[in-house]
């Protein structure tokens, strides 16, 4: 593919891309708001607790849905077709209907947040949002996901890359689970705690399927082409691509372990955990053999500084996340933050850290400058990689922590509390510093919209590079 | 990976299999579950569960809305996943049974405070209190929920709970005090001349947590809970 070729299917993808990236921003700002208050809420049980609509039972469910739905799957389906795109080599037709289904996505989406706030919730963690609000975004969905299986029906490479089979299988799953879990919510033959049996499946396996499908395209993609070196092994990518794929699905019910469900289904979802390491390995092994001597990059490319961080963040939390769900270790963790601790490691620090190196690669193609500021770029990875990782390392201290008190049944539940609360300040901290990042980073964004950056045609680095590697 | 149909064929083939094990095998499982109840003479005994209405009902509503789930759990754990037994928090651990008129189970994942699952069985209510427990439990009854709920921090100092002041009142006291009004003291207690009463939502969602009593003996459950107050 040539560079003319590149930049042709590149602008046709400008006005979709724009678009879900630019109000994924937004939503990542509001989440960023409601993690920072909720944490918050955490240490000083009485801030904001006479506003109903604003107390922590409200507050955190339309936290989690804007930061999962507003946030990560705007900004994911808006890389997904750049991605989509280049990788089959076909420019992007009737853009507009993208457009229109960010557009189904996000009414349902606030529709289902005002529901929230308004305190009429489903009850059902992570499927909070009513009917109507899951219609409006299936729809939208759908047209997002048509587009990215007609950009590979009629793809002009004949052999799909690694991050296309990544793709496909986010793009079939979503509506598949989503619908499921919307769908068997209102029929009354699913009674009692099968409901939750099929939420923990559902929301489990949007982060292990879905959020790791997309980031690990994104990766598999970056990777490689800033380092300038073709991936270690197709071979050991696709032996990874087949574990997950039948695995990963399969891991929801650690959410119930030791709960009023049928035994076997929680040990279905260990040993699928437990096969997942064969993944975690094929990563580790293709992201060290393709990186090899050329570690130094970090220092130089954005986009490799974040994707790397990124992937490092999966192989840290998918390990962890394994042994977590253990059941020697389970009844300890279980109930604890350790769980939202988890939550951050996949959706903030693998996943949006994945996302954000991307866009600092995507966006000066489609606007046709360069980003203004190194120095903003340093701060927003700063703000968010100690920030992310403060917030991280405070939550899981603070759940093994509480979690080692609660079980020792002589500690009293105030005990429990207060071994947790040391670290839960820390948390804000940890929250402030990604505000600051993220304050940054959607300024920076901004100016981009603007155009207003380094029309010089060559790429922002952290510091020049010897060689060129685009 | 080399033609799209096998890719395919993969990723379909997998998710059906997550789908039919997750969502399928376990409806046909659990998804019939019945009550329990013993016949004598062809009559239903003492069945259990049985279906909220009234008040419960109503408060099961509240606490729905007002997200009590992302801090209370309402299930408890075996011996062997945890110490909720040893805690009091139950007699028995919870089973799919215990839930089966419950649309959706509140079974929450987070415990930032206690578990709830029995919140109003005697045993946690600690009517009869027994003298030679060192811990003098307190009794915690509906009077009790309803001044936790106003000011949790007055009751239990190093509480982490958010006062829920919204569901009640401060009024002025027209003729007598209301039988109602919460005994507030020091600074917690309203002006002279006025009372604190709890709104109707108060009161639904305190008879429902009232109401919360998983100690029913069932078949598939063996009782396993070693004598001690709830904590």
């Amino acid at each position: 593919m040539d560079a003319v070729e590149r930049a042709s299917i590149d602008a046709s993808t400008r006005g979709p891309v724009l678009f879900f990236l630019g109000n994924a921003v937004l939503w990542l700002l509001a989440a960023t708001v409601l993690g920072l208050v909720t944490s918050i809420q955490l240490h000083q049980p009485r801030f904001l607790a006479d506003i109903p609509f604003l107390t922590y039972g409200r507050l955190w469910p339309a936290y989690t849905n804007i930061i999962t739905y507003g946030w990560a799957s705007l900004a994911g389906m808006g890389v997904a077709i750049w991605l989509m795109a280049r990788l089959c080599r076909v420019p992007v037709r009737f853009g507009g209907v993208l457009i229109v289904g960010a557009v189904f996505w996000q009414i349902g989406l606030t529709f289902g947040i005002i529901n929230i706030l308004a305190g009429r919730t489903t009850g059902i963690e992570w499927l909070e949002i009513p009917g109507t609000s899951a219609a409006l975004m299936l729809v939208g969905y759908a047209l997002v996901g048509l587009w990215g299986m007609l950009l590979f029906g009629l793809r002009k490479e004949s052999s799909a890359y690694i991050s296309v089979w990544y793709l496909l299988g986010a793009f079939v799953w979503f509506p598949w689970v989503f619908a499921t879990a919307h769908l068997t919510k209102t029929l009354p033959q699913m009674q009692g705690v099968v409901q939750n049996i099929i939420a923990a499946w559902a929301s489990h396996s949007f982060l292990s399927v879905w959020v790791t499908a997309v980031g690990l395209a994104i990766a598999y993609y970056l990777i490689p082409k800033i380092v300038n070196r073709p991936i270690f092994s197709y071979n050991v990518a696709a032996i990874g691509f087949g574990t997950f794929i039948l695995c990963a699905g399969l891991t929801g019910a650690v959410r119930l372990s030791g709960g009023p469900v049928p035994a076997w289904l929680v040990t279905l979802s260990i040993s699928a955990n437990i096969l997942l390491l064969v993944q975690i390995v094929t990563v580790a092994v293709n992201l060290v053999a393709t990186m090899h001597d050329r570690y130094h990059m970090v220092y130089h490319s954005p986009t490799l500084r974040f994707t790397f961080f990124g992937v490092v963040a999966f192989l840290v939390g998918s390990v962890f996340g394994l042994l977590a769900s253990l059941r020697s270790v389970d009844r300890i963790l279980h109930f604890t933050q350790f769980q939202n601790a988890q939550l951050h490691i996949v959706l903030y620090a693998f996943f949006s850290m994945v996302i954000f190196g991307a866009i600092y690669y995507i966006l000066p193609r489609l606007v046709g400058c360069e980003w203004l500021s190194a120095s903003l770029i340093t701060m927003h990875f700063y703000g968010s990689a100690y920030g992310g990782g403060t917030l991280i390392s405070m939550l899981a201290f603070g759940g093994i922590a509480s979690g080692l008190s609660f079980n020792d049944p002589d500690a009293t539940f105030a005990q429990i509390v207060q071994m947790g609360a040391v670290y839960l300040p820390g948390a804000s901290i940890g929250w402030v510093l990604i505000a600051l990042g993220h304050l940054i980073f959607a300024l920076h964004f901004l100016l981009m919209l603007l155009r207003i950056g380094q029309p010089g045609g060559q790429p922002t680095l952290f510091a020049p590079l010897e060689e060129q590697t685009h | 990976m080399k033609s799209s149909l096998s890719l395919f064929a993969l990723i379909i083939g997998s998710f059906a299999l997550s789908c039919y094990a997750l969502v399928v095998i376990p409806q046909k499982q659990i998804g019939g579950l019945q009550p329990h109840f013993t016949e004598e003479e062809g009559k239903v005994v003492d069945p259990y569960p049985v279906r909220n209405r009234g008040v419960a009902e109503r408060g099961r509503q509240v606490y729905k809305s007002e997200g009590c789930i992302y801090c209370h759990s309402q299930q408890v754990r075996d011996v062997q996943n945890g110490s909720d037994l040893e805690r009091g928090w139950g007699e028995r651990r919870t089973v799919a049974r215990d839930y089966v008129f419950e649309q959706p189970p509140l079974l929450g994942s987070t415990r930032l405070g206690p578990d709830l699952a029995n919140i109003g069985s005697a045993k946690w209510r600690n009517e009869s209190t027994d003298p030679d427990d060192k811990r003098k439990p307190v009794k915690r009854d509906a009077a009790w929920q309803l001044l936790h709920l106003y000011e949790p921090q007055a009751i239990i100092k190093e509480s982490n709970m958010p006062p829920y002041r919204y569901l009640f009142q401060t009024r002025k006291i027209s003729g007598q005090r209301s039988a109602e009004a919460l005994n507030l003291t020091g600074d917690d207690a309203p002006e002279d001349g006025y009372e604190v009463v709890p709104t109707a939502a108060a009161k639904d969602l305190v008879g429902y947590l009232m109401s919360l009593d998983r100690s029913h003996a069932l078949p598939e459950v063996k009782s396993t809970a070693p004598a001690a107050a709830a904590k």
